[in-house]
């Protein structure tokens, strides 16, 4: 203990304030998380079944998704924080917090997740899509029977790589006041100089990195064949 | 069983315009074994496409099992397409799924229980020989493995018509053979009407009852394999059927000037064809009794085509001008096709 004392001595000082940032980043990561998974995956499916030559062919919507992930994609972080300060009000009530970061961070990640996801399906070959239509699959079997079923080890791939970055994000959420580990490391390793603080911090959110990693990687290697 | 009438699809791109398939009509009778022959780029592949209608033709009419497919709504099609079995070039087995799931995904959402489905798996299993490999994944399997997989997924829901699209041009000669000998059992014993798609002539000679020939997107040459094989009548055809006879060696090697066919003054090198009976006539050591000439065989080939036999010799002819005439009259006479590849005169 007096060791721990002497080699940070600011962190020790603060660790049930370190413990509610650990749950502050790990609420919004579920959250953000499982709504950015959920529009995700749909805009992904939606972008690979609409494209030209794709199951459900209908390039001017595929062209207006495609751009407009590509705009959203292009804002810098930082900056989308503020811009959606007016809608995360109107639609969480405040736009700091916890709370308040969770608008920013499903509009930072949906795009990017939506890119992951549609990768992944655009690997599945054209062959599997042609044989299930050739056996009188409906769209909707092929989407669900040979994309998701199929694109399952790419799927999972890309969403460990946007956990990741999403974790990332809430880090910096904290820069507005968003709360979390992004929050604590800036206000008292930065701000105040207190390095323990900053390197502990580091440390936690490295661990949280290869935890999802491992996950990933685990399920990856049950799913292929 | 299957009538194609003035089908043609053509694709735009940015390259232009590539017209695939131009206003071919075709029939195909319930329980025989049609094949497709062509180069690469013909057409054939976007051709069997469209019998399916997974290639939808910009014009023309196709007719399976009676039904007008493309008259039918996107509904009505995908049911329609449970009748029609195919298989493909690249297996296009689900890498996620056992064999017993693969042969099962069409199978999906009838009014089956899991052990009427299965039952009916190991069944289809038993045809195509794999019953050990029902928990195996494709990854594990060889390519000839892969296909009698994709060929008992594709009778799974006991379809009227096999359409194979180039099923055994990704595999060796041995397997390419089993495949064959499969198809052809699965179209003797269930009766199914198969359709093949094939680059290579000896896919043809081997299991089709009959045989079109496709050339930038036109059938120029259709019918029985024997016939076609026997007379073919367009330059592309009867280059296909030397190439499979082997006999292109020959027109090299007379191009080339080789030693061995090469003529000394008065030797002629002729190239004859014999169908059916006179097979089996000596008319050979016939004709070097008869009329005192000296046969020199260069090349044979005889091949059994749908059960009739199709006899090629090339050979030296020498000795007196008459004699020489007289022999090649009595060949002639006794129904021989005979061609003079070469004549050196004397």
């Amino acid at each position: 203990m007096q060791f721990l004392e002497a080699l940070l001595p600011n962190l020790i000082t603060k660790l049930p304030e370190l413990w509610e940032c650990i749950l502050e980043t790990l609420f919004m990561v579920a959250v953000s998380g499982a709504v950015s998974f959920v529009f995700g995956m749909i805009l992904g499916i939606t972008l690979v079944v609409t494209r030209k030559g794709g199951i459900l062919s209908f390039p001017v919507l595929y062209n207006v998704l495609d751009k407009a992930i590509n705009i959203f994609r292009s804002i810098p972080f930082v900056i989308l924080l503020a811009m959606l300060i007016p809608l995360t009000r109107l639609i969480v009530g405040s736009a700091i917090g916890t709370k308040g970061a969770l608008i920013p961070l499903i509009f930072g990640t949906v795009p990017f997740f939506a890119r992951q996801v549609e990768t992944a399906l655009a690997g599945t070959s054209h062959g599997l899509v042609e044989a299930a239509l050739a056996m009188g699959d409906s769209p909707m079997q092929i989407i669900f029977r040979v994309y998701l079923k199929e694109g399952i080890p790419a799927i999972v791939r890309g969403t460990s790589i946007t956990a990741i970055s999403l974790i990332g994000l809430t880090a910096m959420a904290g820069a507005v006041g968003g709360g979390g580990l992004g929050d604590f490391a800036i206000r008292y390793g930065h701000q105040r100089n207190q390095t323990d603080v900053t390197y502990v911090t580091v440390i936690i959110i490295l661990l949280m990195v290869s935890v999802v990693q491992m996950i990933g990687n685990y399920i990856i290697k049950k799913t292929t064949h | 069983m299957i009538e194609l009438k003035d089908v043609s699809r053509t694709f735009d791109s940015a390259e232009g315009r590539v017209e695939a398939v131009r206003s071919v009509s075709l029939t195909i009778n319930a329980g025989e074994i049609y094949g497709i022959i062509g180069a690469s780029g013909a057409g054939k592949s976007t051709l069997v496409r469209c019998i399916n209608l997974l290639e939808h033709p910009n014009s023309g009419t196709v007719t399976v099992d009676g039904q007008e497919l493309t008259a039918l709504s996107p509904k009505e099609l995908r049911v329609a397409r449970k009748n029609i079995g195919m298989i493909f070039q690249s297996f296009n087995l689900m890498a996620s799924r056992t064999v017993l799931d693969n042969v099962a995904y069409p199978l999906h959402g009838r009014n089956m229980s899991r052990q009427q489905v299965v039952d009916k798996v190991r069944e289809l299993l038993r045809l195509v020989e794999l019953s050990d490999k029902e928990n195996a994944y494709p990854s594990q399997l060889s390519g000839g493995q892969k296909q009698r997989v994709a060929i008992a997924r594709a009778l799974a829901t006991d379809p009227k018509v096999l359409l194979c699209d180039e099923a055994t041009s990704a595999l060796d000669p041995q397997t390419t053979l089993s495949i064959l000998e499969l198809l052809k059992r699965v179209n003797r014993e269930l009766g199914i009407t198969v359709v093949i798609i094939t680059h290579e002539m000896a896919v043809i000679k081997e299991i089709c009852h009959k045989v079109a020939v496709m050339d930038q997107g036109r059938v120029i040459e259709e019918g029985d394999v024997f016939s076609v094989f026997a007379a073919p009548q367009q330059l592309l055809t009867r280059q296909l059927v030397e190439s499979t006879l082997r006999l292109e060696k020959i027109n090299s090697l007379v191009e080339e000037d080789a030693e061995v066919v090469r003529l000394a003054p008065g030797e002629q090198l002729l190239k004859l064809k014999y169908l059916g009976s006179n097979v089996s006539d000596p008319l050979i050591s016939e004709i070097s009794r008869k009329f005192d000439v000296n046969c020199n065989i260069i090349f044979g080939n005889i091949e059994i085509i749908s059960q009739t036999t199709l006899g090629t010799l090339v050979l030296i002819i020498s000795g007196y001008p008459d004699s020489v005439s007289a022999a090649i009259q009595y060949l002639i006479d006794n129904k021989v096709e005979v061609e003079v590849l070469h004549h050196a005169v004397s």
